[in-house]
């Protein structure tokens, strides 16, 4: 079987353009998925151009809150591009440069201010967009809405701190600075004992029940006003989120990138192998040759999958050692990676072994090799709950039955260390390399036939 | 010595060979004939051991059946040093390097032992793939049409290589072709097949010789319209 290995070597050896592409194809396809998942929406480009005075405060009543770092809290969440003038905003926009421009007007703090005033205006940002790609606005709108109902909700809890430090003092009593003057607030619970202390001492008639009806409106007041602070802070987040993961953690973005990567690359060059350098041997009319007498079926599935598995892991290794230089991995789990490289390229081998059996030619096998793995690759991509339920099912079925699935898990499992076991991935991995040898060596049975 | 006694072969509903007899004896040059669908290549393969018979028995020598398929058998990235080390290494010789040296001067080509098999003529192709089958050393040779896609120049070379075989080794070639005058020429004995039947089994003279018997209008024709007319007659 070692000879057959030498000789597979050797063939690609001779054809470094085709083998050239087979590596370097799936590393483009894996770079470009990955990056294109770990990039996703998370931090679009955006202008912002930002015209409120620096020492502008808003205030609730008399008092002024601290500086919110509107710039800061923004580009936490976008990627800014600081716009030095609305025409330098609009362009950006128009050429593509960001997805779009965010003004803050120079009267946005003095508009939020009047909102406590007797004459309030509606404090606005303005956005400018390009509509002329749908997804691209839809993903504006999102976005921009997310960063408005953020801000709004931190004003609105600054506001509900300033209210309920002002119940605070009405209720117990305090001094407030006022234009350089301490005043001092007396509050509902020292009137009320200022008043329980006065009663005894007035003679019984009507002042004293006048002073027992203040006592008790001081201490109704008291005790509603007790319960109006959280309230006042509860109504800017009226509904909390409890989060409960009933899968275990999903790993880091990048490491999932990086996985999806790994996989991309593992499955195309083993699946494209084995099957392509299967079906070489009957393309060069070598396969009854070989298994008359020289060497049985089994053992020509197994050299062709140990081939895949052999390139498969060097190729996947190389690419992570790669990814390494720009994403933090955890080398201490390179066995892991190992058993999850080997673990998914067996299995992926044994289908392209499969597939290798069942077409005449390598140009044909690998054809059906990519129309196959491409498609079963993206499925396996697709995130649970968002299709309708019977298409769900499925596509968990179809993913479940290729072995892209598993492997992508197995790797996920191997690169995150907060990860779930490789157990239930690496079983998946085992019936599927059984399945599909036995599937491939039926088929070598048509194959020596036709 | 190869014996074969009442070999069928069915593929579904047809039989494409249809209780067979046959034997061929050491040194024996044997040429299977007949038109397409014949049954020739189905014949040897199952001597070759490559397909089973649906009934009938084949005995063969055990491991000394070399195989020679219509089209070469080769890996054309490889040199041709690189297949027949290959296969010799597969065959587990104890001394592959001795044996394809061996093989690479019976065939005359250790002059172009580093070339890429891709690049050589077919009749060059067709000498390695035939060495190929003989690395096992076998006592018996099965060549289906070993002559397709050659030259007149390469053909002379090719049967000369294989009638060298024949007689210097003893080795028992059984050869299928479509090429009437080639058979006559080379065939010692020709068994002629039409639809899975074994129509005749003898010399080429003794061919001729039924041809005259069975349709005397062609008896002084050439070879090639003596055995078609004799395949009319036979109502094939």
């Amino acid at each position: 079987m070692r000879w057959l290995l030498l000789k597979d070597l050797q063939i690609l050896r001779r054809s470094p353009l085709q083998a050239a592409l087979l590596v370097a194809y799936p590393i483009l396809i894996a770079v470009l998925v990955g990056f294109a998942i770990s990039r996703s929406p998370e931090k679009p480009r955006v202008a912002l151009l930002n015209e409120i005075p620096s020492d502008s405060r808003v205030t609730v009543g008399r008092s002024q809150l601290p500086k919110i770092g509107v710039n800061d809290r923004i580009c936490a969440r976008v990627e800014c591009v600081q716009a030095g003038s609305r025409a330098e905003a609009e362009d950006e926009v128009r050429s593509g440069d960001v997805l779009a421009a965010l003004i803050l007007p120079a009267d946005l703090v003095d508009r939020i201010n009047s909102l406590s005033t007797p004459f309030p205006k509606t404090p606005a940002v303005e956005v400018i967009v390009n509509e002329d790609d749908p997804v691209k606005a839809r993903l504006v709108d999102d976005r921009i809405e997310a960063l408005l109902a953020q801000a709004n909700l931190v004003i609105a809890r600054r506001i509900a701190t300033e209210g309920g430090r002002f119940l605070g003092l009405v209720l117990n009593g305090g001094d407030v600075h006022v234009l350089g003057q301490t005043i001092e607030i007396l509050g509902l619970r020292n009137t009320g004992r200022i008043l329980e202390k006065v009663r005894p001492a007035l003679p019984p008639g009507e002042l004293r029940h006048s002073v027992d009806r203040m006592i008790r409106f001081t201490a109704l007041a008291r005790n509603n006003l007790d319960t109006a602070a959280p309230l006042l802070t509860r109504l800017t987040q009226p509904i909390a989120v409890r989060k409960q993961s009933v899968s275990g953690s999903s790993p880091p973005l990048e490491t999932f990138a990086i996985a999806v990567a790994a996989t991309f690359t593992l499955a195309f060059v083993v699946v494209l192998l084995v099957a392509g350098s299967l079906a070489l041997e009957r393309e060069e009319n070598a396969f009854p040759r070989l298994t008359r007498g020289l060497i049985s079926r089994s053992e020509l599935l197994t050299e062709k999958v140990a081939l895949g598995v052999i390139a498969g892991l060097a190729v996947t290794v190389l690419m992570l050692a790669g990814l390494a230089v720009f994403v933090p991995l955890h080398w201490s789990r390179f066995g892991l990676w190992l058993l999850a490289i080997l673990a998914g390229g067996a299995a992926l081998g044994a289908a392209g072994a499969a597939l290798g059996a069942a077409a005449r030619e390598v140009r044909a096998v690998s054809l059906l090799a990519f129309m196959i793995t491409l498609p079963v690759a993206f499925l396996s991509l697709i995130p649970s709950g968002t299709l309708g339920s019977g298409l769900q099912d499925a596509v968990d079925v179809i993913t479940a039955l290729f072995p892209f699935k598993p492997a992508l898990d197995a790797m996920e499992s191997a690169l995150d260390p907060a990860g779930p076991g490789l157990g239930t991935a690496l079983i998946h991995l085992a019936i599927l390399i059984g399945a599909y040898g036995l599937l491939a060596r039926f088929a070598l049975r048509r194959f020596a036939t036709t | 010595m190869i014996e074969a006694r009442k070999l069928v072969r069915r593929f579904g509903e047809r039989e494409a060979l249809k209780g067979v007899d046959f034997e061929a004896w050491a040194g024996e040059l044997v040429a299977v004939i007949g038109p397409n669908g014949a049954g020739k290549t189905t014949l040897l393969s199952i001597l070759a051991g490559i397909a089973k018979a649906s009934s009938g028995e084949v005995h063969v020598p055990a491991g000394e059946v070399g195989w020679v398929p219509q089209q070469a058998a080769l890996y054309r990235r490889l040199t041709v040093e690189e297949n027949l080390l290959l296969f010799a290494r597969l065959e587990k010789h104890p001394d592959p390097a001795a044996s394809v040296k061996e093989m690479l001067e019976l065939t005359g080509l250790a002059e172009r032992r580093g070339e890429i098999v891709a690049r050589l003529s077919g009749g060059n192709q067709q000498r390695i793939n035939i060495a190929i089958g003989l690395l096992a050393r076998p006592s018996a040779l099965l060549l289906d049409e070993p002559s397709v896609g050659l030259d007149p120049r390469q053909r002379a070379r090719l049967w000369e290589f294989v009638s060298a075989l024949a007689e210097t080794r003893g080795t028992t070639v059984i050869f299928s072709t479509h090429d009437i005058q080639e058979a006559e020429r080379y065939g010692r004995r020709l068994l002629v097949l039409a639809d899975g039947e074994a129509l005749f089994d003898g010399s080429a003279g003794a061919l001729r010789e039924a041809v005259r018997r069975e349709a005397p209008e062609a008896a002084d024709s050439d070879f090639e319209t003596a055995f078609v007319a004799f395949l009319h007659h036979r109502g094939h």
